[in-house]
């Protein structure tokens, strides 16, 4: 078994080797990839050692720690925490030594082609056709809410491959090139004036089957790794007392006297009370984790921070006072990641109507934790036994 | 960071706890104690100072106790809410040793000694709703020792042997241990922890704490009780949530198991939500207690905050959505809903504790 001390021997000897003050940016993390030193619960050949998953974070540490470059996880999340698990679970020997490495060092940007406008929350009803030619699939739909497309030069993409059975079974996942002719992205700009998502249109485009993730007809098994591990990595990261949005408008309640009434001043300290309960809460989760017991809490921990959020962004409005009335730039821009504190209240109380809708909507997740973890019965499911061309939409 | 998890020495404290419940104290023997000749479970509280140790787990081995700390104390409260079993762990563990063991005089390892063994039962003779912050009360006036007044609504005094009374002296505060008041229960919300009127007329007392630890002692007291009654507060909420999830599994209407339905499920699941996060502030404010870190004003504030109203609101659904069954005297839920109630206003409103914590937090009306 390889220890956290042989981590720190390991990645001592490789920063000998490799000098970050003067090794170039992208060749340093294609050698700490090739040094296994990059995902250390990777296989060996691939960026790991077959280590344990907890050791990542001694190995992050130190390289921190020697003013290393780091890869920028939060502009590749999706490719390192949805695609590269899955291509590592479904990929032929031949997909992960092409795929892994440039994903992880940034190389290649990927983003995730799910949802449709006709299937959001139920995923497994969505509609976008891939028809066989031979060695190729000819794609054809809509895909929607896809952040960094613009950017992306694969996709994970989920298709319907057969019509004809119920809508779980008729699914194929791929890989696509998103600058194979016939795919379009195009900026859906949100609420907030900004495109932080785009739509996706797929006309016609040809991708090999060696594209192909896991076999035709089992895309739903493959999608369900996928959004398994976007569930993990949503988890509750840790915060000081007063971190975030509520050390923001304490701070703003202390500074500002004239802004005061007896109403904000009791859901002011509500929510104080709130947040330190969530913060507590999610700490609690990590010591379970820590512990190797993680709690069914987490599930129930999103809903927690959106109520949260959105409570805290309409709160921080009225405590503006007439500048509630401003709003920071309606300019169109397509930023690389979601900016909450760098931008103003008006910002913030738009892009958390978001929280309770992305990764899953609140009314989703209750239903999780009360079938799930409560142990409740599902709904009666009317389209379980329905070809997937009948369904009605 | 406070350790907010379960130890396996609190794990196993809380199974042999929970048998002992489940074969002494089930739902219907509890309820049925409620309108016997003896409310109080007497000879269970005996065996729980007996056999247990409960009587004196947080009083230190030298007087006679098991050296324990608050964190034991607060999974035994979850059991005991869990059941609302009819003890005066509150009274006289809780409230009356907490008092005691700040005191740290002679007298008061005297008396602690006796509480600790199971010897006799103690009780803090304040109101329920006294709350950590308040003033000192000034009902009781002592002179050489002899003590008048009246105190009402104070918990488990029906069943109380010595009762730790505060009283205002010529020199200031004080605690007394008196023994021979009047007592004179009240007809109380909560079917199973009894109030009671106490009244001091001409009535000896001991002194166990005067003017320099009187105070303190007090607060102390009302402080780890409010602390602490977070815990029983969540076991209450958990009662609720377990019996009626397990009742929309196996009751039936319109064809279906009533739990299938989402107008249902999602209450449910903000239910476990909400105890998801009153856990971690009740574990947050026992593990502050027992560190003795200086940041239990705020932590016992915030669990206050939480506990108590998840209590309420767990009770509420708990009946509303068994139905009919849920309004009858037959079915166990109304006394959660009457300890939740009482315990909402019991050492301090979520309200009051929010105050407090807008003080302690810096942020001024």
């Amino acid at each position: 078994m390889t220890t956290a001390e042989d981590l720190r021997a390991r990645v001592g000897e490789f920063l000998a080797a490799h000098d970050p003050k003067t090794t170039d940016r992208l060749e340093f993390l294609r050698a700490r990839f090739d040094a296994g030193l990059a995902w250390v619960h990777y296989p060996a050949g691939l960026g790991g050692l077959d280590a344990a998953r907890e050791l990542q974070s001694v190995v992050d540490g130190e390289f921190a720690a020697a003013g290393a470059p780091d890869n920028n996880p939060r502009r590749i999340g999706i490719g390192l925490g949805m695609a590269a698990p899955t291509i590592l679970r479904f990929g032929t020997e031949e997909q992960r030594k092409r795929y892994l490495r440039p994903l992880w060092t940034g190389e290649e940007v990927w983003c995730q082609l799910f949802s449709e406008p006709g299937a959001g929350s139920d995923l497994a009803a969505l509609g976008t056709r891939a028809v066989r030619d031979g060695d190729e699939w000819v794609v054809t739909g809509q895909k929607v809410w896809t952040s960094v497309a613009h950017l992306a030069r694969f996709a994970i993409l989920v298709t319907r491959t057969d019509p004809d059975v119920p809508k779980h079974q008729g699914m194929t996942y791929f890989v696509c090139d998103m600058t194979a002719p016939g795919v379009d992205v195009r900026p859906l700009r949100q609420l907030t004036g900004e495109a932080e998502f785009n739509e996706v249109f797929l006309e016609g485009v040809r991708v090999p089957d060696a594209n192909r993730l896991g076999a035709v007809g089992e895309g739903w098994k493959v999608a369900q790794t996928t959004l398994m591990n976007e569930r993990v990595a949503i988890g509750g990261q840790a915060s000081p007392r007063e971190g975030g949005l509520i050390g923001i408008l304490a701070k703003t309640w202390r500074e500002h006297p004239e802004l005061r009434t007896p109403d904000l001043h009791e859901r002011l300290v509500r929510l104080w009370a709130d947040a330190e309960t969530a913060r507590l809460a999610a700490s609690r989760l990590r010591q379970q984790l820590a512990v190797g017991a993680p709690g069914p809490e987490g599930s129930a921990m999103k809903l927690a921070f959106a109520r949260l959020q959105q409570e805290m962004t309409g709160l921080e409005i009225e405590l503006a006072g007439a500048d509630g009335l401003r709003y920071d730039d309606w300019t169109m821009t397509r930023p690389e990641r979601v900016d909450m504190l760098g931008r103003g209240p008006g910002y913030r109380y738009l892009r958390a109507k978001g929280n309770s809708i992305e990764g899953g909507t609140s009314e989703v997740l209750r239903n999780i934790i009360a079938e799930r973890v409560l142990g409740l019965p599902s709904e009666p499911r009317v389209d379980k036994d329905v070809a997937w061309k009948d369904l009605p939409r | 960071m406070s350790d907010l998890l379960y130890s396996e020495v609190e794990e196993d404290l809380r199974s042999s706890v929970r048998d002992l419940f489940a074969d002494k104290a089930s739902a219907a023997s509890v309820l049925a104690r409620t309108e016997s000749e003896e409310p109080y479970d007497l000879k269970l509280w005996r065996t729980l100072a007996g056999e247990l140790g409960l009587a004196g787990l947080s009083v230190p081995e030298e007087l006679g106790g098991q050296g324990a700390s608050a964190r034991e104390v607060a999974v035994v409260l979850e059991e005991l809410g869990r059941a609302v079993v009819p003890v005066p762990f509150l009274g006289s563990a809780v409230l009356a040793t907490s008092a005691l063991l700040a005191c740290g005089t002679d007298e008061s390892d005297q008396v602690l000694r006796r509480l600790a063994t199971g010897e006799a039962i103690g009780v803090l003779a304040v109101p329920l709703t006294l709350w950590p912050g308040a003033e000192f009360p000034s009902a009781v006036k002592a002179d050489g020792g002899v003590l008048n007044g009246r105190i009402g609504l104070v918990a488990d005094a029906s069943v109380a042997d010595v009762l730790i009374v505060p009283a205002v002296t010529e020199q200031g505060h004080a605690l007394y241990a008196v023994e021979g008041a009047t007592v004179t229960e009240a007809t109380s919300l909560d079917l199973t922890r009894r109030l009671a009127d106490v009244t001091l007329d001409g009535t000896p007392g001991r002194l166990v704490a005067g003017p320099d630890r009187a105070t303190a002692a007090l607060e102390r007291a009302l402080l780890e009780g409010a602390g602490l009654l977070a815990s029983e507060q969540l076991g209450v909420a958990q009662w609720c949530l377990d019996e009626t999830v397990a009742y929309l599994k196996q009751r039936y209407q319109f064809g279906r198991p009533v739990g299938s339905f989402q107008a249902l499920k999602h209450r449910l699941a903000d239910l476990y939500l909400e105890l998801a996060m009153a856990r971690a502030a009740a574990r947050n404010a026992a593990d502050t207690l027992a560190t003795g870190g200086d940041d239990a004003g705020i932590a016992v504030a915030v669990a206050q905050s939480s506990c108590a109203s998840v209590a309420v609101h767990a009770a509420e659904e708990a009946v509303q959505m068994h139905g009919g069954i849920g309004m009858t005297w037959e079915h166990p839920a109304h006394l959660y809903l009457k300890r939740a109630k009482s315990d909402q206003l019991a050492l301090g409103t979520p309200g009051r504790h929010r105050a407090t914590l807008a003080h302690l937090a810096n942020l001024p009306a």
